[in-house]
């Protein structure tokens, strides 16, 4: 029982999470390089792990990935470069953001299609129900009066 | 008009399950090569049986070959070496290897105890031509043309299934217009 901290912690260092076994690292002259490498890895995609940036994803093709992106901002490429040397190798796929060309056209539009199409739908509906506001007269005299003697009578019938 | 309107939720159940079923199946982990009809890419790689000696493109020019990546690491990669040994032997398909990512002596020692399909093969450590070529996990098999061009990428297991049914008519037409 003496020893049993020592085996609750010995368990709790197990059960931590393995680490990368080769960590990378990548040296940037510059705070602003360092940053622009960030976002570059953040805003492609794993081909292997599909739901995963190449930042994220410890697949090793996301580290030639990263590698290849480093090699290239060293070589003073741009980011339209970089990406591009990457979409030649993998396909669009890789992008986040896609294109807009034929292919993905109905994505863009979609969002856009969606908002127009409930504005209309909303539209349709207000303007519907203020027509018949205006085009459906109001009750006939005798309607009135009916309802009228209708209230008069549960008007008694309650008092009583 | 009216009468038209309550039809809607019908139509746009009907299109979007039509939408969705017609993704049920498909395996989002096959994509389609960046690479198809463009030339296979420049490199510069030893020959894994002749040390020393390099081998480049113009490997496959003059004949429509099959691509194949493996690694002695892959699991797959045994699973489907049968039947590449079937391809070679029965079907007298030209096989160029790309050794992806692997130690020389575990690929000696899978081609040892399974068999040796490939015409020639190019041992790629560290993965350069691999990374051109857009592999991100073997196996995967590419189908080439007898002027180097890529004309298909297959990603997973060959086996007797996806050549009648994938490579075979890809293969037929390649060697047709070459």
């Amino acid at each position: 029982m003496r020893f049993m901290p020592v085996i609750l912690v010995a368990l709790l260092v197990l059960a931590l999470p393995a680490h990368a076994d080769s960590p990378e690292f990548y040296d940037f002259d510059t705070q602003a390089e360092e940053q622009r490498f960030r976002n570059l890895i953040a805003e492609l995609r794993c081909p292997k792990c599909q739901n995963q940036n190449i930042a994220d994803s410890n697949a090793p093709i996301s580290k030639d990935m990263r590698d290849q992106v480093y090699l290239m901002m060293q070589a003073g490429a741009t980011n339209e470069e970089i990406v591009g040397s990457l979409v030649d190798r993998f396909g669009e796929f890789v992008k986040y953001k896609p294109p807009v060309d034929r292919r993905t056209i109905v994505l863009w539009a979609f969002p856009a299609i969606a908002v127009l199409g409930g504005l209309l739908i909303v539209a349709g509906v207000v303007l519907r129900s203020r027509g018949r506001d205006s085009n459906e007269p109001a009750l006939s005299p005798e309607e009135k009066a009916r309802v009228e003697q209708m209230l008069a009578d549960k008007d008694q019938s309650s008092r009583s | 008009m009216r009468r038209v309107m309550l039809f809607m939720p019908l139509v746009v159940a009907l299109v979007v399950g039509i939408l969705l079923a017609s993704g049920i199946g498909k395996d989002p982990s096959e994509l389609e090569s960046a690479l198809i009809g463009k030339p296979v890419p420049e490199f510069n790689l030893e020959n894994l049986r002749e040390p020393g000696e390099m081998l480049d493109q113009s490997l496959f020019q003059g004949e429509v070959s099959l691509l194949n990546v493996w690694a002695e690491w892959c699991p797959a990669c045994w699973d489907e070496h049968e039947d590449l040994m079937w391809l070679a032997n029965e079907k007298g398909v030209r096989i160029i290897g790309l050794n992806y990512k692997d130690q020389k002596e575990n690929a000696f020692r899978f081609l040892g105890r399974l068999g040796d399909p490939y015409q020639t093969i190019i041992f790629d450590p560290r993965g350069t031509l691999g990374f051109d070529l857009g592999v991100y996990g073997a196996p995967e098999t590419f189908v080439i043309d007898a002027q180097g061009v890529v004309r298909y990428r297959h990603v997973g297991v060959v086996n007797e299934r996806v050549w009648e049914e994938i490579l075979l008519p890809v293969v037929n037409q390649a060697k047709g217009n070459s």
